[in-house]
C-alpha cells in the first residue's frame, strides 16, 4: 500500500507547489503572451522571505504565518518592477520576453547568492508543522499537508477574486480579448501590472512552502519553472480549472515515476508524455466553449 | 457654433507601412447621427478604429468634443464619452451575459435600464456569452456599450450577419437613441437603406478618401447608390 500512498501524497504536495507557481504564469501567459522565466525566482524570493522572517522573529509558530503575506508582497512587488522596467516594452514579442526574463532570473540568482551565500539555509518548521499524519501506513509530514492547504486557499482566493470582483472581471476580459476590454474603458496597462503583481505574489507563497520542505537555495526556482510551464500548457492557457488538474497530475506522475526510476528519468518521461498529449490535444485540457470565434 | 462631437482633421492612417486612410476630413455634429458608407476595403472600419484609438494616426488630428485625443489610449477616450460597438458581435465568451455587462457598470438600476432596451437579454443573464446566437451577442454588445453612458456611440456594421427581425429591433434602438438628442451616433453599415433611415448625415468613403457627404434619410438613397455605383 505504501508504494502507492507515498508517491501519491508527496506528489500531491509537489503538485500544490507547481500550482502556486503556475497560477500566475497562466494569467500572465494567457493575458499578455509573456513567457516569464523569472517566475521560478519569485519562488526563491518567497523562500528567502520565510528564512528572513524566521531570522527576525525566531522559529516561533507565528513566523511562518507572518512570512506568507511578506513573501506575497515582496515577490509581488518584484514582479511589478519586472513588468514596469522590462516586460512592458516587449508585449507581442513572447520570445523576447523569454530571453529577457532568463537574464533577469540569472541576475536574481546571483544576487541571492551574493547576499545569502551559495549553500542555502534551512528554514525550521514550527512545532505545529513538525508532526506527521499516518495515512495508510505512510507518515505524512504536516508540512506537506500545509502546502496543499496553502495552495487550495490561494486557489480559492484567486478564483473568488476573478469571479466576484470588478478587478477580477477586468483580468478575465483582458485575457479573453484585450482590445475589446480596452474599448470598454478597462485600463489594460493597469490590469497587466496588477496581474503581474498577483502572479508573482502567488509564486512567493509557493516559495514559503518550498522553504519549509527543503530549505532555501539561490537556484531552487530552476527546478520548478519548466514543470510550471508544462502545467500551464497542458491545462490550457488562461484556464484555472485545467491548471489545477494539470498541476496535480504532473506532481503525482513525477512522484510515481521518480519512485520507480530516477528524478531525471522521470522528467524525461513526463516531457515525452506531455509532447504526446499536446499532439493529440494542442489546446490543452480546457478551452473556450463558444458558438463563434468571438 | 458648437464643436463637432467627433472631428478627424487631415487623418492619414493604416497598418504598418500600408496606409488605408489618406488625408481624411470628417466632422460629426453634436447630437446628430452620421453614417459612413463605402465598398468593402474602402477604409470604413479603419476610420472607426482610428476614431476609437485602436489604430494610431500617421498624421492628422482626432478631436472628441473639441478635445485633441489623437495620442489618447482607447480606455481614456471611453472615459471622455466615447462608446464603441465593434464589428463581429464581439463579446467575452467565457463570461456570462451579466458579467459582460458588469464589466462596464455594476449598478443594478443601470443594468436594468439597458435590459429594458434589449429585453431579449433578460433571460440570458447567466448564460456564457460565447453560447449566445449572433443576434443576441450583438444586442449584448450594444447594451454593454450603452451602459457606459456614452455621448458618442460608434457602431461598426451592427446588422452584419443578423436575422431580419433583430435588425429591425437594432434599427429602432438606434433611431430612439438618436431622438433623445444627447447622443451622437456614427455608423458604418453595408446596408445603405438601413444606414440612411437611421441617420441624418452620410459620408461616402472610397479608397481611403472621403468622396462625398449629404443629408441622411431615405430620399438620399438614389444619390448615394449613384455615388457608390451600386
Amino acid at each position: 500500500m505504501d508504494l502507492l500512498t507515498t508517491p501519491f501524497l508527496t506528489g500531491t504536495a509537489n503538485g500544490a507547489i507547481l500550482l502556486m507557481a503556475a497560477l500566475g504564469l497562466t494569467l500572465t501567459f494567457g493575458q499578455m503572451g509573456v513567457i516569464n522565466m523569472a517566475n521560478g525566482e519569485f519562488l526563491m524570493v518567497g523562500a528567502y522571505m520565510a528564512y528572513l522572517t524566521q531570522q527576525v522573529l525566531g522559529t516561533s509558530g507565528l513566523s511562518i504565518l507572518i512570512a506568507l503575506p511578506v513573501a506575497f508582497i515582496i515577490a509581488g512587488l518584484l514582479g511589478l518592477l519586472l513588468e514596469v522596467t522590462v516586460i512592458q516594452w516587449m508585449y507581442e514579442r513572447p520570445l523576447d520576453t523569454l530571453l529577457a526574463t532568463v537574464g533577469v532570473a540569472l541576475v536574481l540568482q546571483q544576487l541571492a547568492q551574493d547576499i545569502f551565500g551559495a549553500q542555502g539555509d534551512p528554514v525550521t518548521a514550527p512545532s505545529w508543522l513538525g508532526g506527521r499524519l499516518s495515512v495508510f501506513g505512510y507518515e505524512w509530514p504536516h508540512r506537506q499537508l500545509f502546502t496543499i492547504v496553502l495552495a487550495l486557499t490561494a486557489l480559492g482566493a484567486l478564483s473568488a477574486l476573478l469571479k466576484y470582483s470588478s478587478f477580477g472581471r477586468q483580468i478575465r476580459a483582458t485575457v479573453q480579448n484585450r482590445q475589446l476590454a480596452e474599448t470598454l474603458g478597462v485600463s489594460t496597462r493597469n490590469v497587466d501590472r496588477l496581474t503581474f503583481f498577483l502572479g508573482s505574489g502567488l509564486a512567493g507563497l509557493g516559495g514559503v512552502a518550498i522553504a519549509l520542505i527543503s530549505g532555501t537555495n539561490p537556484t531552487l526556482g530552476t527546478a520548478y519553472i519548466i514543470p510550471a510551464f508544462l502545467v500551464v500548457v497542458v491545462g490550457g492557457v488562461g484556464q484555472l480549472k485545467g491548471t489545477v488538474i494539470a498541476a496535480w497530475v504532473v506532481g503525482v506522475a513525477t512522484a510515481f515515476l521518480t519512485d520507480r526510476t530516477s528524478g531525471s528519468t522521470a522528467q524525461v518521461i513526463i516531457f515525452a508524455l506531455v509532447v504526446i498529449f499536446l499532439v493529440i490535444r494542442p489546446q490543452g485540457l480546457f478551452t473556450v466553449r463558444t458558438r463563434s470565434l468571438a | 457654433m458648437a464643436e463637432p462631437m467627433l472631428e478627424l482633421i487631415g487623418v492619414t492612417a493604416g497598418y504598418g507601412r500600408s496606409m488605408v486612410l489618406f488625408d481624411v476630413d470628417l466632422a460629426v455634429p453634436n447630437g446628430g447621427a452620421a453614417a459612413v458608407l463605402g465598398h468593402n476595403g474602402a477604409g470604413k472600419t479603419t476610420l472607426l478604429r482610428v476614431a476609437v484609438g485602436l489604430i494610431p494616426v500617421r498624421s492628422g488630428t482626432v478631436r472628441l468634443d473639441g478635445q485633441d485625443v489623437t495620442k489618447m489610449r482607447p480606455n481614456r477616450r471611453v472615459r471622455k464619452g466615447l462608446g464603441y460597438v465593434p464589428q463581429g458581435q464581439l463579446c467575452f465568451p467565457q463570461m456570462t451575459t451579466l458579467e459582460n455587462l458588469q464589466l462596464v457598470s455594476n449598478v443594478r438600476s443601470e443594468i436594468d435600464g439597458v435590459l429594458d432596451t434589449f429585453p431579449a437579454l433578460t433571460g440570458l443573464l447567466s448564460r456564457p456569452a460565447g453560447l449566445l446566437s449572433g443576434g443576441q451577442r450583438q444586442q449584448l454588445s450594444i447594451a454593454r456599450t450603452l451602459l457606459g453612458q456614452p455621448r458618442l456611440l460608434i457602431l461598426d456594421e451592427p446588422t452584419e450577419g443578423i436575422q431580419p427581425n433583430v435588425v429591425a429591433e437594432i434599427e429602432q434602438v438606434i433611431v430612439d437613441l438618436t431622438a433623445r438628442g444627447d447622443l451622437t451616433v456614427l455608423l458604418v453599415e453595408q446596408h445603405v437603406g438601413f444606414a440612411l433611415r437611421s441617420t441624418d448625415r452620410y459620408f461616402t468613403l472610397e479608397s481611403g478618401r472621403v468622396t462625398g457627404t449629404g443629408e441622411g434619410g431615405e430620399h438620399s438613397l438614389d444619390a448615394v447608390r449613384q455615388a457608390m455605383a451600386v
